[in-house]
């Protein structure tokens, strides 16, 4: 019953993707969500001098209205379990951007309380290096999730419940 | 340099109680025995004003005995004089009587005694952990802890 296989490549649903894309990556609204230093660079790349805004990037203080976590700064095993709840509370289409070396290996954190890395725990479509990051390194990792996401197929049937998001490389 | 005041009071009060005392660069350090501590302490704070309790705190001697101390560093706030006090704690009994009853402040800084150090208090209200996640098993600021905890190899070297 109805339509079972995916839409398929044709030119029709292609450019519907591209446009399902082309919105998503368009309005990227990451989590206020912070956790060490990372988080000060992260806010100094949202304000005036770097302004996030104007890639649509706009920061919302609920996981619900989120499509995009920016894991910035360390995360401690005590700290793990409440970033995992955080992200399976956010929608589908989510993204996960691990910003500074904490976040994508523990950094020189190698120590007893610290994950050594957040891909042990959530998994991670962009990781940005720096310690921390310069705005510009995070513009860059956000610029980088905008054309992984604009690289997806199927968005469009996914999103109207006809297979699922293809996300190859 | 002469003696500090709160020492002849301390000793004339708990004259079998008092095991050491340094001085070294203006600061008076007095060990007395684990038993007293409750009432040495009720007695430097009612008796001697030493109303504020800045931080109580566990050291780890590993290799020595007896292998912990509890230092409880005191400030008056009307003389404005501060004075420690330490208590040499076996590992085998690494039980102190909590001080919380004296200075409300001391509850926490045992929780966190009691969480990195594993020295246990006596008699608190409410000894659980206070930095590691509740389920944590082990005391990590122990010297014989590994550095990467219980689960990890620890590390090499760079040049393995």
């Amino acid at each position: 019953m109805g339509v079972e296989k995916t839409l398929g490549n044709n030119v029709v649903t292609t450019s519907l993707d591209k446009l399902v894309n082309w919105s998503r990556s368009r309005s990227l609204w990451p989590l206020t969500f912070g956790l060490a230093c990372c988080a000060i660079e992260m806010m100094a790349t949202g304000a005036a001098r770097f302004d996030l805004d104007r890639f649509g990037v706009i920061f919302r203080a609920s996981p619900r209205q989120s499509d995009c976590i920016v894991i910035a700064g360390t995360v401690t095993k005590k700290m793990a379990p409440v970033i995992k709840i955080l992200y399976e509370q956010m929608p589908e289409p989510k993204y996960i951007i691990a910003m500074g070396a904490c976040a994508c290996s523990g950094g020189v954190f190698d120590t007893y309380s610290v994950v050594q890395g957040v891909d042990e725990i959530i998994p991670v479509d962009v990781y940005i290096p720096g310690c921390p990051p310069r705005p510009e390194g995070l513009l860059y990792g956000i610029l980088k999730l905008q054309e992984k996401i604009m690289k997806e197929r199927n968005s469009f049937g996914a999103a109207i419940g006809i297979g699922e998001r293809i996300n190859e490389a | 340099m002469s003696e500090h005041a709160a020492v002849g009071k301390l000793k004339g009060k708990f004259s079998g109680s008092v095991l050491d005392v340094v001085e070294f660069r203006g600061e008076t350090t007095i060990t007395v025995k684990k038993e007293d501590i409750v009432a040495i302490c009720t007695f430097m704070k009612k008796d001697l004003g030493y109303n504020f309790l800045t931080d109580l705190c566990g050291v780890d001697y590993l290799g020595k005995a007896p292998r912990f101390m509890v230092v409880y560093n005191m400030y008056n706030l009307t003389t404005k004089d501060r004075l420690r006090i330490k208590v040499p704690v076996e590992e085998s009994d690494a039980k102190v009587d909590t001080v919380s009853g004296v200075w409300g402040t001391a509850n926490w800084h045992e929780r966190e005694c009691w969480d990195l150090m594993g020295i246990s208090f006596n008699n608190h209200p409410d000894l659980r952990r206070i930095l590691m996640p509740a389920d944590w098993e082990g005391h990590p600021l122990r010297k014989d802890y590994p550095l990467q905890g219980p689960g990890r190899e620890p590390y090499q070297g760079r040049h393995k």
